[in-house]
């Protein structure tokens, strides 16, 4: 009826009143309640998640209405557990919810765009030259180069067509491949588990290239380098589940509720079971509310926390009283019991290498690997034997690689904790103390550099003579202070002695009371006696993201490991940190890597490389004599870390790229033109010094990458430590660096690696961005393309944080000219194949790897290392060198290549972890499942992988994750190793294979694999560790056991042998700015700390309007009432934060959550987003990352070295950044840069 | 044609279609433009206030304005339309036209005030301007020159205190209202305010349905003399019989 009308029937308007006449009931018109039923009814709901690096992986649903996305809500269909778990679900947090957001924002890329200036030259030249020819003809002329270089971040984008931006972007690569090699065209895309096709087309198009993939989780600082020291496992932690099963969880550095949402339930739920929690942490985080105690640590002094705490579990629980369960472990899992040379250095000993078993005259009969068997002695007979387990038996031998209680003659043995009793001779054994000095306000104590301590040792003939050894075992205990009446300088007698490590030292370094560290200590060591084992640490960046995380980590891995946790449902080591854990991985790595056309695959650890070619090396202001131990072998240690990195290239430890100063195809041409193998002739020509590696020289023209590919990441808005130095050197645009270089600063300037006093600005030809949204690094790039969002793709994703396997699912098509990132890089595959033959034909081209974890390389060099470029020994690839591999590019086929399964898979089978399985019969079945190509050419026959869905069911078909019959080859592969069955794991699963379907219909979990070291089982949650203690699988280090003891040579020049505290490094970025630029407002110093957030969808996305709306608008940061006071700023004034590396703006934020001295800066706000110019530089105000500079550690750049061996986002340099101290001064104008460019303030 | 339009000069021609039919045109386009609104757009009935947006001069402008407005609205509607003969018997047209001036031309100087505080607000507050649709604008503009003109015809009248004017623009109001033939004449010849006045208060009836300016004839004051506190509205067509029908869908999941 007409709304008019109803209103005019004033007589048939029929009320009746009710409740006492409170209440009316009326029978007016109710067609407008439809309104509110239509806003919730929706076309279809298609199951999704988020790609965000929050390790969430949740499942989602999206609901769909007229071809629109409308909004998500959480799934509640994951398979249920076990009776006495609370479920998974519901899972998702309120970021996620606000994704549906992007989709139609405003800050939506919709275009490709392209930097105007740049296709206004490209057309020109295009209008009468060929592709490659016309980008030869932008690039080759300085002028017309610095014409679009110097205009990234600054505007300057048009919309442009599929077909012209590839064009380029293909002619761009193929010009770099022909003139300057391959390994100049880098690709960074983050954590494949988020989407692990979209990674994998970025990567397989790189590969099949030649381009090289950057790593991301050292670069992120959230690899543990702890872990692969420890354990030679990249990160292996329970899942959330397994959190229920913990008696005492400490919460450390970690902000479970905040960032962890999803999983934080199964936190809140155990402690209704009576588990007790102690968080950790200087501020009053969110987690710090779950605490039955917070301890509120003095921040970057960790590990003298968890020191304190070894100490008092080792003197109450191993010294005072030996807990069986405790002793019994640490024999069986870990390097206690093993053997160590003791050298003569100032009048007393320090400890050196693990003892071997080639240093004894008969190399105690081992034939296979002596150099890599460690030692121990029998307890029952007091003889000298080998255990098996060490890494010596893993390779080229089957059968002995396990940790039963046997020796290498399989005969039963109990290994000696400690030599004491049996023990030759005591002798004074000297400790590195760093803690004497510190910087930056951090507390240091009186104590000498080297701590002497007495140990018991044995004497034993040697093929070098009588050597003194002793046992890893005294030396730990020694190490942290613990004396068993043995005596030695600075040992304490009681906890409130202030000597090294007892609870009142920590209280005067930690500013935690000894009764709380006590209390805890002793509460967590009660509870792993009392359910062996059942005790937590659950970890996070705050404590991985300082220079020495190492030393913060190992101080909690001891304490996890001699209360016996580790490998124990409901213990152990609980790293979340950035690692969404790639579940199916080795059956996503052939697609990714493209290991099905060529290997090895071209990887490079990206701090290195970001170091080195955003010559942030060139401000270096940390002194290596800074770091060094008063106990280091004697050597030539006073290096530049830049001259550290390239001895490590050089040797085979660290990745390069480029690798040589030659393009490679030109060396295979030359090496051709000779009639040499490439090889050889590389080896040869490198020895002479004729040709150089790229290391040497990373500001030459030659060795700059010149083509950059960013794609599910934000680099530089997000994860570029160092910023200013990228926009400055990599790109050559405006900057804010403020400080000087080594030239200007009269610092140590590098030896081995050549210094030119001009740095280079703007080594990138071309950046391409793919993204979804305007991010930073889109508006500094000088191609955007559009992509598609999470809701608009088919893809896989998975997660550490529990154990199923779930898909992105295209709920609508990609808006606008949006594409999905498999749909693009095909496209510029297609193009390339097009584009190429104007250059490139077949070509061979000389891979450099470096010496590889996991495979017999990694057994390198086991005495200290020689380096060929000094002479010291011959290149000898793998093994003193990086090997090298040729690899033929069919550049014309490259498309071809891209979008078939190549033929190595069934030719040379498939692995991970050191094993190696045959997939012949994976590969016929995907062929029948997805088609095989039948176009006549070089891929005919071949299985296709034409779409997203075709790659999806590649990776689950390849993973023994997914596919049970392959688990089961895998497991069949580690028994012949171990000599010992574990296919049982898997057998009840083996006719299960899990298709893109089946996760579309619902989550599925994984099926137990040897690529991890947990368990998916209906009995047990996932917990690391779990097989190497319960299937008796070493562990993957020189050991096969959880390495406590670290004894290469690097490590020893560091002091890191055994864990110790090392006091926040002093990066000196203060002084040279302090006072340049006064505005009349006062400076204060603090201490600057990035950690993740509530209203950003985890470290990525800040730019999200609802969560922009619920915090304050744009950037914050957070700062104590004391120091807001100290600097007259009161709550949400606009305050800069500076140092010599450059400086940002944002709004204050004042609260007593704060402990005093720290400024916080929650990671990844955008510079896009309402960001000010700053005062002290003229830009506009920077991100976190403006105030930060990469610092490489040496003792992370070691390989060859069993565990220590690279791996691509194993081991390798990680990017710390909160030893960091800024200026923080209110701002008197705040200026908005609201004017051309040209009208800028210099 | 007909043959008085051969002879009917321009000036009558033109005052006829302006205050004879022009008149009809603008009633009729807001009685149905206002009905056909309200049955089909109710979601864009409304008065599209920027309180929201900003407090900030509205506080004085909104006041004066509407207090002033409602007064002259009121004063319009029983000047121009009471018959001379009812209120004769009160007071003389001489002293009503006084009474006119004199309350008119104060409730003119407050609206004046607000309406000018209004339309510096929504020109000149940046967030009100971007937010602001032609509509809005136009209606302020169109009000606010309105009301000048209005003002502007006080010294005319105080020129002529015999009422004379007074009474022929009722007249003619009237006359239109009841469809008398020949209402145009009333006003022929007047002062040309008067006649621009005029002439803009229609144009103002032409564009009522199509701005926010429906929003006056949804003035919430029914709730006053509403009963009870809890409103319940049934499902049930007919009352009170308390058919409990089944849901006509099935709920949303």
């Amino acid at each position: 009826m007409s709304h008019v009308l109803d209103r005019l029937l004033f007589f048939t308007r029929k009320t009746e009143t009710f409740a006492d006449g409170h209440g009316v009931m009326n029978n007016e018109d109710r067609t407008w309640e439809e309104a509110y039923r239509h806003r919730w009814q929706h076309d279809k709901i298609v199951r999704s998640t988020h790609g965000a690096n929050c390790t969430g992986s949740c499942s989602w649903k999206i609901y769909v209405k007229g071809g629109i996305v409308t909004w998500e809500t959480q799934q509640t269909d994951y398979p249920r557990t076990r009776p006495d778990l609370p479920n998974h679900e519901p899972r998702g947090c309120s970021r996620g919810a606000s994704y549906s957001w992007y989709l139609y924002s405003s800050n939506r890329v919709k275009y490709p765009l392209v930097r105007a200036r740049l296709v206004k030259l490209w057309r020109e030249a295009r209008a009468t030259k060929a592709p490659i020819a016309a980008w030869a003809s932008i690039v080759e002329d300085e002028a017309k180069r610095k014409s679009y270089m110097t205009r990234r971040g600054g505007g300057g984008f048009v919309r442009a067509k599929w077909d012209e931006v590839t064009e380029i972007i293909a002619a761009a690569n193929a010009y770099t491949v022909k003139k300057w090699g391959p390994d100049r065209v880098f690709g960074f895309s983050p954590i494949p588990a988020m989407s692990m096709i979209s990674y994998a087309a970025g990567a397989r198009y790189l590969q099949l290239l030649g381009g090289a993939c950057g790593s991301f989780y050292d670069w992120y600082c959230d690899l543990p380098p702890a872990s692969p020291q420890t354990w030679g496992e990249q990160t292996d932690v329970p899942e959330s589940a397994d959190w229920y099963n913990s008696g005492f969880i400490i919460v450390w550095g970690s902000n479970v509720p905040q960032t962890r949402t999803p999983d934080a339930h199964f936190y809140t739920e155990v402690r209704y079971k009576g588990t007790k929690s102690v968080v950790i942490s200087p501020d009053y985080s969110e987690a710090s509310k779950f605490a039955d105690l917070w301890i509120s640590v003095k921040q970057g002094t960790d590990a003298a926390l968890a020191m304190a705490m070894g100490h008092v579990v080792l003197t109450e629980f191993h010294r005072d009283r030996e807990v069986p369960y405790f002793r019994d472990y640490v024999r069986k899992y870990s390097d206690m019991p093993l053997l160590v040379r003791l050298v003569a250095k100032d009048g007393a000993y320090v400890p050196e290498r693990l003892l071997r078993a080639s240093d004894f005259g008969d190399g105690l009969g081992q034939a296979n690997n002596p150099d890599w068997k460690t030692v121990s002695v029998d307890d029952a007979t007091g003889q000298v034997v080998v255990p098996s387990g060490a890494i010596g038996f893993r390779w080229g031998e089957e059968g002995k690689w396990n940790l039963e209680e046997k020796d290498a003659n399989g005969r039963d043995v109990k290994l000696r904790l400690g030599l004491k009793g049996a023990h030759d001779q005591i002798a004074e054994v000297l400790f590195p103390y760093f803690a004497n000095t510190a910087s930056n306000g951090f507390a240091s104590t009186d104590h000498p550099s080297t701590l002497k301590r007495n140990i018991p040792v044995k004497k034993l003939a040697l093929k070098d003579g009588e050597t003194i050894v002793a046992s890893v075992y005294d030396l730990f205990l020694a190490n942290y202070g613990v004396d068993q009446g043995l005596g030695g300088e600075h040992l304490p007698k009681s906890f409130d002695d202030l000597e090294p490590y007892t609870p009142a030292w920590a209280e005067a370094v930690t500013s935690v009371p000894r009764a709380q560290i006590i209390a805890t200590a002793r509460g967590f060591a009660t509870n792993a006696e009392k359910t062996n084992g059942r005790s937590m640490i659950i970890i996070g960046a705050a404590m991985n993201h300082w220079y020495h995380m190492d030393m913060n980590y190992r101080g909690v891995i001891n304490l996890l490991v001699m209360c016996g946790c580790v490998g124990k449902s409901g213990g152990g080591w609980s790293h979340y940190v950035g690692q969404e854990k790639l579940r199916p991985q080795s059956g996503w790595a052939p697609i990714a890597f493209a290991l099905d056309w060529a290997r090895p695959p071209r990887q490079q650890n990206s701090t290195s490389f970001f170091y080195a070619h955003t010559d942030q090396w060139r401000y270096e202001t940390l002194d290596v004599d800074e770091l060094l131990s008063p106990t280091a072998p004697d050597g030539d240690w006073g290096k530049t870390f830049i001259d550290y990195n390239a001895k490590a290239e050089r040797m085979g430890w660290l990745p390069s790229t480029p690798a040589l100063k030659v393009n490679p195809i030109e060396v295979c041409r030359r090496a051709k033109a000779e009639g040499v193998d490439a090889k050889a002739y590389a080896v040869r020509e490198l020895s002479a010094k004729r040709l150089e590696m790229s290391c040497m020289d990373p500001d030459a023209p030659e060795n700059f990458p010149r083509n950059m590919f960013v794609w599910r990441s934000n680099l530089l808005g997000s994860s570029g430590k160092g910023h200013e130095y990228f926009l400055k050197h990599l790109l050559g645009t405006s900057h804010g660096v403020m400080g000087k270089d080594l030239g200007g600063t009269g610092r140590r300037k590098p030896t081995e690696v050549q210094w030119r006093e001009q740095g280079p600005e703007g080594k990138l030809d071309l950046l391409v961005t793919i993204d979804f949204r305007m991010s930073t690094t889109a508006v500094y790039s000088d191609i955007v393309l559009p992509t598609a969002t999470w809701y608009e793709k088919n893809d896989l994703n998975t997660s550490d944080m529990h154990p199923f396997i779930h898909p992105l699912t295209a709920a609508v098509d990609p808006a606008w000219e949006c594409r999905s990132d498999w749909d693009i890089f095909k496209g510029i595959a297609k193009k390339f194949s097009e584009v190429a033959p104007e250059a490139l034909g077949v070509e061979q081209d000389l891979v450099l790897a470096p010496i590889q974890h996991d495979s017999p390389g990694e057994m390198a060099q086991s005495a200290d290392p020689k380096d060929w470029w000094k002479g010291e020994c011959e290149l000898i690839p793998g093994k003193t060198g990086p090997n090298m591999v040729v690899v033929e590019r069919d550049y014309p086929n490259l498309y071809k290549r891209f979008t078939a399964l190549g033929p190595l898979m069934s030719k040379v089978g498939n692995g991970g972890k050191g094993l190696a399985w045959s997939t012949e019969h994976e590969v016929d079945a995907l062929g029948k499942l997805n088609g095989v190509v039948t176009e006549e050419g070089a891929t005919k026959g071949m299985p296709r992988i034409e779409t997203d869905i075709d790659a999806c069911e590649a990776v689950l078909m390849l993973a023994p994750e997914t596919n049970g019959e392959v688990a089961v080859k895998s497991w069949e592969a580690l028994g012949k190793q171990t000599g010992r069955e574990h296919t049982h794991l898997a057998l009840p699963k083996e006719d299960e294979k899990i298709r893109f379907r089946d996760v579309v219909a619902q989550p599925r979990k994984i099926i137990s694999s040897p690529i991890w070291s947990g368990l998916e089982s209906e009995k047990v949650c996932y917990n690391a560790g779990y097989t190497n203690v319960h299937e008796l699988i070493p562990w993957r280090t020189l050991t096969g056991r959880q390495q406590l003891y670290q004894d290469h040579s690097w490590m020893r020049a560091f002091g890191e042998q055994l864990c110790v505290y090392k006091p926040p490094v002093d990066l000196k970025t203060i002084d040279p700015v302090r006072g340049r630029k006064p505005n009349g407002e006062k400076e204060i110093v603090l201490n600057f700390i990035t950690p993740h957030q509530k209203w950003g969808i985890h470290s990525t996305y800040t730019d999200n309007l609802m969560m922009l709306t619920l915090n304050r608008g744009g950037p914050v940061v957070w700062l104590s009432e004391i120091d807001a006071k100290k600097a007259g700023i009161v709550d949400n004034d606009w305050v800069e934060a500076f140092n010599s590396n450059g400086a940002l703006t944002a709004r204050a934020v004042v609260s007593q959550r704060m402990r005093e001295g720290t400024v916080f800066m929650y990671h990844a706000q955008e510079k896009i987003v309402n960001t000010p110019g700053s005062e002290m530089t003229g830009q506009r105000g920077g991100i976190h990352n403006s105030v930060t500079r990469t610092v490489l550690k040496p003792t992370h750049m070691i390989g060859g070295y069993a565990q220590l061996s690279y791996g691509f986002n194993y081991y390798g340099t990680v990017g710390c950044n909160r030893d960091e101290f800024v200026l923080v001064r209110k701002m008197n104008k705040v200026d908005w840069l609201e004017r051309p460019r040209a009208e800028a303030k210099p | 044609m007909h043959p008085d339009l051969e002879t009917l000069p321009l000036g009558a021609w033109l005052n006829q279609a302006l205050f004879g039919y022009y008149p009809y045109i603008c009633l009729a386009v807001f009685v149905f433009g206002s009905v056909l609104r309200f049955d089909r757009e109710q979601y864009t009935w409304r008065s599209g206030s920027s309180q929201l947006l900003r407090r900030k001069q509205l506080v004085w402008g909104s006041n004066l304005f509407h207090l002033g407005i409602l007064f002259l609205l009121l004063g319009h509607s029983v000047g121009l339309l009471t018959p001379h003969a009812i209120y004769s018997q009160f007071i003389s047209a001489e002293q009503k036209q006084l009474l006119a001036i004199i309350a008119g031309s104060l409730a003119g100087a407050a609206c004046f005030i607000g309406l000018t505080m209004l339309m510096h607000r929504r020109f000149f507050d940046a967030r009100i301007r971007r937010t602001s649709t032609f509509g809005d604008n136009a209606v302020l503009l169109i009000l606010w020159v309105q009301l000048c003109l209005g003002l502007l015809t006080v010294p005319f009248s105080l020129g002529h205190g015999d009422a004379s004017v007074m009474l022929r623009l009722s007249s003619w109001a009237q006359g239109i209202l009841t469809f008398q033939p020949g209402a145009a004449d009333y006003v022929r010849g007047l002062d040309w305010p008067y006649q621009a006045h005029l002439l803009l208060g229609l144009t103002i009836f032409l564009i009522f349905p199509f701005t926010r300016l429906v929003h006056m004839l949804s003035v919430p004051v029914w709730f006053l003399g509403r009963r009870g506190w809890q409103l319940v509205r049934t499902r049930a067509p007919e009352m009170p019989h308390r058919i409990v029908r089944a849901p006509s869908r099935a709920p949303a999941e």
